[in-house]
């Protein structure tokens, strides 16, 4: 069997590549289900203004203490504001993780590279270890790695589209070009969507809405991670080049109604 | 005396401790963060933070978020 060495961030060591987003789910035990049936090691969640006239469950009540939590950014249109929550995510004493997520755009909702930079290299400098998504571009991945990111996030597609890996040619020249975990996010709506980007070489995937909207989200959460899995383990394996015409898998010769018309 | 909490206008004593307005509005108090004008207060010092009319107060916690 092939060996794999763990996905690490910030040299914290992940077994599982499957990274799952906690908003959307109908109720929190489809939540809890999920990561338990995935078996992810790390979630993202967001930070909210509490609604002050009804109660709300506290969702960190729902993810076991043995699960990183990444928070992001969600809601920021520039890095300042940006930096703002990840400063006040750190306040709420749970680690200092954060998904640059800077977006200007309601209709799209495309992150806006450039702001994304400036954030990342505000709190890469106050110690933050930051996971920016960006949209997949090589020169803006170049400047998040000048800028101090533990990984990069290129979104598939659309946010909460479920179009899968529409950047796929852009998320290779990533996977060739960085020399960073590039971690698949957004627009992943199923498991061979996530292991057709495993299998060229993503370090992990982040899925969120096609797990939290399905008919059985802790049964498609598993399914992500297996499938995770096995596009790493094609990936490990050396995946054979596609051909453009056909080649047999037995020999051409030695038919059983092959004739000697010689005799 | 008038604050604006969340956005919204909110009565409230003279001399109210942010504690207490974190106390009346969330049920539960762990991992709140608050900001007072603009700057995060720690939460132990939400005791001593004696709010003033006009102050902008924002809580908030985690919810859900891909």
């Amino acid at each position: 069997m092939l060996q794999d060495s763990p996905f690490t961030i910030a040299g914290r060591e992940f077994k599982n590549r499957f990274l799952l987003g906690t908003g959307k789910f109908k109720n929190k035990t489809d939540l809890s289900d999920s990561i338990a049936a995935s078996g992810t090691e790390l979630v993202t969640v967001a930070l909210r203004r509490i609604d002050l006239e009804r109660h709300q469950e506290n969702i960190l009540e729902y993810i076991p203490k043995h699960v990183t939590l990444l928070t992001n950014t969600s809601g920021a249109r520039n890095a300042q504001e940006a930096v703002r929550i990840a400063h006040l995510a750190r306040e709420a004493g749970c680690g200092n993780w954060i998904k640059i997520e800077v977006i200007n755009d309601s209709k799209y909702l495309l992150p806006d590279n450039n702001e994304t930079i400036k954030a990342t290299e505000i709190l890469a400098k106050e110690n933050f270890v930051v996971l920016p998504y960006m949209y997949p571009d090589l020169y803006a991945a170049r400047e998040l790695v000048k800028a101090g990111a533990a990984t990069v996030m290129p979104l598939g597609s659309l946010i909460g589209s479920n179009q899968g890996l529409k950047t796929k040619e852009f998320i290779k020249i990533l996977i060739d070009e960085i020399d960073l975990p590039i971690v698949v996010d957004a627009g992943i709506g199923s498991p061979s969507q996530a292991a057709e980007a495993m299998e060229m070489g993503a370090a992990a995937l982040l899925a969120n809405t096609a797990v939290a909207t399905a008919g059985n989200p802790a049964g498609l959460a598993k399914a992500f991670s297996l499938a995770v899995a096995a596009g790493r383990l094609a990936y490990l394996s050396k995946l054979p080049q596609q051909k453009v015409s056909a080649e047999a898998s037995s020999a051409l010769t030695g038919f059983l109604f092959e004739h000697d018309h010689s005799q | 005396m008038k604050i604006i909490l969340n956005g919204k206008s909110q009565e409230c004593a003279e001399s109210t401790p942010l504690k207490s307005i974190i106390e009346q509005f969330c049920k539960d108090t762990r991992h709140v963060i608050a900001e007072v004008n603009g700057a995060i207060v720690k939460n132990t010092a939400w005791s001593e933070k004696i709010l003033t009319d006009g102050d902008s107060v924002e809580l908030v916690n985690f919810v859900g978020g891909g």
